[in-house]
């Protein structure tokens, strides 16, 4: 029994209890601490991009140190922010909680996870101090066999990154399948826990084909094997393949979970239960299915068959499917509902703005003939930056506001909160938006300088930039602010029905004083 | 209340030994099973190394595999006791083939649908 | 908690708190490993893809890369792999069924077969390297009629040595196993890290299955 005030974060002190925690609570802020930090250094490449995109030429950069700045604006945020962001934070945290279980599957592997996972993402920081990499997050072939930058060690590191991945997923699905407390089926788990599941599945199928990729780049950089290189009769279309087998369900990876979030926020602050449950559950599992067989959708104008390229476009349009589901029934639910403004809420709203627009274009650029107008164009970026920042980052955003009373046992300034949302909503839309329309006239990406004609829209986008950038300082604020002297908030501020709002605010180390019997479904607000 | 899978808890797994199987507990495979097993597995090892000495031509490689799948099938089977351990492990270990050929199929069909072009120049 | 009165073993295995009892955390622990063994067919798997498909580009170099290994030597090293998975099987079995001693033989066979394992590719390796035979930076054969046999040695070596690899780590996981059992920690109600590290080794196996017909035989 846990005793008066005890709770995870107090039962225990001192950083050598943090760095041998067992508790999956503790591990999970140890990782958002990290992803802080490197989303803050992933978001400095970003300012430096539109800094330097302000005017047409080299303004602060030349060519080489725009890719490498490029370079690891993408590597950064992809590895050490988006993949990891949303499982291994919230995740982690209540994962166990929304289950009703005292743990994740495997503690010790949970901490191991998160030593792998620095480790990789040290290695990966390292490189700027020796031979900064300038090929891409993609690291395509020819190019990255070739280059003299430190491409041996940051595919290491996001091999290594990867491995914690796997960890977490393995973690997850063990977790989901043997630790749920009685009475919780699987149609009766909250739709966040569908979706870290589902993401998990991703990680343990998916991440190990980017391992041996990687791997494989290793030894064509080393050895010479021939497998990518035209020199021996290799493909580096081929190393494509390789590569895009991982990354297009690494980028449901992203989603997936951000959904989840999406999920438990609309009903809570609609105050009724979601529409459509199982078509949502269902509709997790088949995005993660399907993103299996679409990956050539980035490879059209590679060098592909085009055989190949229809088919995969045909199957890639439907994955709008599964996703469209989603996006009806989160719009069912609010249909009906009692809303409540709340930052959380804010979040959301912007997610389902801004995810509908991430969403159509991909259908539209998942169409041949116009992604071979569109490839590698700004419309290719304002596409997944709809849909990674304005869709996971946003709802990264919302389920920090919404579980940082669980978390802390604090509330969070609502004042702040609805700041950092205008400044990262408006912001972001005024970004990325006109980058649509740079690629539709033709603006190539990764590129340092442009045609002056390009120059007025690019200046909007990077005044958007920087008011993204004063958004994500104000939620920053508002976190730390909260976490250090917010007013102390109940177990359950939101009146949400899941099991985290039954234990106190922060939970007690062992998360149930008693082991809760589940006899109905996580949403029974009427 | 709270505590009611009894048919999978320890009281239940630990005398029995052999009917468990379709929960993958305690099973102990027969010593008689695992050296018939091994057996088989070096029968097949000669086969595969006798049909390559037939040189069959085209169809070397597709035996070769099928020989391969039936030892890997008694490895993964009676070995590893997939055949007594639940659906789930074995869905598990299937699902990664299943993928593995997903991420084959789709690579081969662009490579050898690739047209090849011969330069006029 | 677990009440059998199971003479095999004098003491009752500690289960982690979050599990109800031992054989809730044996089963989680299972399918912990089995989740694993996807992670390690889909990573091997990716190199086999990458085979198949430079295999059927180029058959003719790959006939002759593989008429440079030695059957003989690979089908030995096939009879002890598939030798080490049955004595890896025993050493479980033997566990279970407190045949200690019997245990600890099967063990150690496994390891045992592991070195020969390792020892028959280094011979097998000292070859390739005399004649040259190494991937593309450091090729220097001579005589060989395909321009790009370098690529083959770059598979070969890649996919042998990344399973020799594995042999290494599972050697060092049945030495710890066995390290254990020797102190007594293992009996038939607890004997979930013998079963995790005999999965490891039996993959092992099974990824030689497929790399011997691959390599060696069809070429």
């Amino acid at each position: 029994m846990s005793a008066e005030g005890t709770n995870y974060i107090n039962c225990e002190k001192g950083i050598w209890s943090w760095l041998t925690t067992l508790d999956h609570k503790r591990i999970a802020l140890m990782y958002m601490a990290a992803v802080m930090v490197f989303f803050f250094c992933g978001g400095t490449a970003a300012m430096l991009i539109r800094a330097q995109l302000w005017t047409p030429s080299n303004t602060f950069f030349n060519d080489n140190t725009y890719n490498q700045i490029m370079t690891y604006h993408g590597a950064i945020m992809v590895f050490m922010v988006i993949i990891p962001g949303i499982p291994a934070i919230f995740g982690n945290f209540f994962l166990p909680l929304h289950i009703g279980a005292k743990d994740v599957a495997f503690p010790r592997l949970n901490l191991a996870s998160w030593y792998v996972f620095m480790f990789g993402a040290i290695l990966a920081v390292s490189t700027l101090f020796t031979s900064k990499v300038d090929t891409g997050w993609t690291f395509y072939a020819p190019y990255s066999l070739k280059t003299s930058t430190a491409v041996v060690s940051m595919v290491l590191a996001a091999f290594i990154m990867g491995m914690s991945s796997i960890l977490t997923g393995l973690n997850f699905i063990a977790t989901t399948h043997k630790l749920r407390a009685p009475g919780m089926s699987m149609m009766r788990i909250p739709l966040f826990v569908w979706a870290i599941y589902s993401t998990a599945i991703l990680q343990v199928l998916a991440t190990p084909v980017l391992g041996i990729t990687l791997l494989l780049i290793v030894a064509e950089r080393v050895l010479g094997v021939g497998i990518f290189d035209p020199k021996l009769g290799g493909d580096p279309v081929l190393f494509q393949h390789f590569f895009w087998f991982y990354s297009h369900p690494a980028v449901y990876i992203m989603i997936l979970p951000a959904m989840g979030i999406i999920s438990e926020v609309i009903t809570a602050f609609s105050r009724k239960t979601i529409f459509g449950y199982t078509a949502i559950a269902m509709s997790s599992l088949g995005i993660a299915a399907v993103s299996f067989f679409v990956w050539g959708h980035h490879m059209y104008v590679s060098g592909q068959s085009e055989i190949a390229a229809i088919v995969f476009s045909f199957i890639t349009m439907l994955v709008g499917v599964p996703t469209a589901i989603k996006m009806f029934n989160w719009l069912a639910t609010l249909y009906g509902g009692s809303i409540q403004f709340r930052t959380p809420m804010l979040y959301a709203f912007g997610f389902l703005f801004v995810f509908a627009i991430g969403g159509v274009t991909g259908i539209m650029l998942a169409t041949v003939g116009l992604d071979v107008h569109l490839h590698d164009t700004y419309f290719v970026i304002a596409h997944f930056h709809y849909t990674m920042v304005g869709g996971t980052l946003m709802a990264l955003m919302a389920g920090f506001f919404y579980w940082l009373p669980k978390m802390f046992g604090k509330m969070y300034d609502e004042t702040l909160g609805i700041i950092s949302w205008l400044f990262v909503f408006i912001g972001f839309n005024v970004t990325f938006f006109p980058q649509f329309i740079l690629g539709q006239n033709g603006m190539n990406r990764r590129y340092g300088s442009y045609h002056p004609a390009y120059q007025s829209l690019n200046q909007i986008s990077s005044v958007g930039g920087f008011m993204i950038a004063f958004g994500f300082i104000v939620a920053l604020i508002a976190i730390v602010k909260c976490v250090l002297k917010g007013p102390p908030a109940p177990a359950n501020p939101w009146g949400a029905k899941t099991l985290e709002w039954t234990v106190s605010s922060p939970p007690p180390h062992h998360n149930f004083d008693v082991e809760p019997i589940v006899t109905g479904g996580p949403y029974e607000y009427r | 209340m709270a505590q009611n899978h009894g048919s999978h808890n320890s009281a239940n797994g630990a005398h029995d030994k052999a009917h468990n199987s379709h929960e993958g507990g305690h099973f102990v495979v027969p010593f008689k099973t695992l050296r018939n097993v091994a057996i088989a597995l070096l029968c097949l090892t000669v086969l595969t190394v006798g049909t390559a000495q037939l040189h069959l031509g085209w169809a070397a490689a597709p035996i070769a595999f099928l020989i391969a799948f039936i030892k890997a099938m008694l490895v993964m089977a009676y070995f590893m006791g997939l055949k007594f351990d639940s659906v789930l492990n074995r869905v598990i270990f299937a699902t990664s083939f299943i993928f593995l050929a997903v991420f084959y199929f789709f690579s081969a069909l662009d490579v050898f649908t690739r047209i090849k072009e011969i330069s006029t120049l | 908690m677990s009440t059998d009165k199971h003479q095999v073993g004098d003491h009752k295995h500690h289960f982690a708190h979050h599990f109800r009892d031992a054989m809730h955390e044996f089963l989680t622990t299972k399918e912990g490993i089995w989740l694993f063994m996807v992670t390690e067919v889909m990573m091997f798997g990716g190199l086999f893809v990458g085979y198949f498909i430079m295999h059927s580009n180029y058959p003719g170099m790959f006939a002759e890369g593989a008429s440079h290994l030695d059957w003989r030597m690979g089908a030995f090293n096939t009879i002890v792999l598939i030798l080490s998975s049955w004595t890896m099987a025993l050493g479980i079995h033997f566990i279970q069924t407190g045949k200690r001693n019997q245990a600890t033989a099967a063990l150690i066979f496994t390891i045992f077969c592991g070195i020969i394992f390792m020892c028959v590719k280094f011979f097998e390796y000292k070859a390739k390297f005399d004649h040259g035979l190494l991937p593309g930076n450091f090729f220097h054969a001579h005589e060989f009629e395909h321009a790009n046999l370098p690529m083959y040695f770059g598979f070969y070596f890649c996919m042998t040595g990344l399973h020799g690899t594995h042999v290494l780590i599972g050697m060092g996981l049945i030495t710890w196993v066995l390290i254990r059992h020797l102190k007594g920690e293992f009996d038939g109600e607890y004997y979930t890290p013998v079963e995790g590290v005999g999965l490891f080794w039996h993959i092992v196996d099974l990824i030689w299955i497929f790399l011997f017909p691959l390599l060696y035989l069809v070429g």
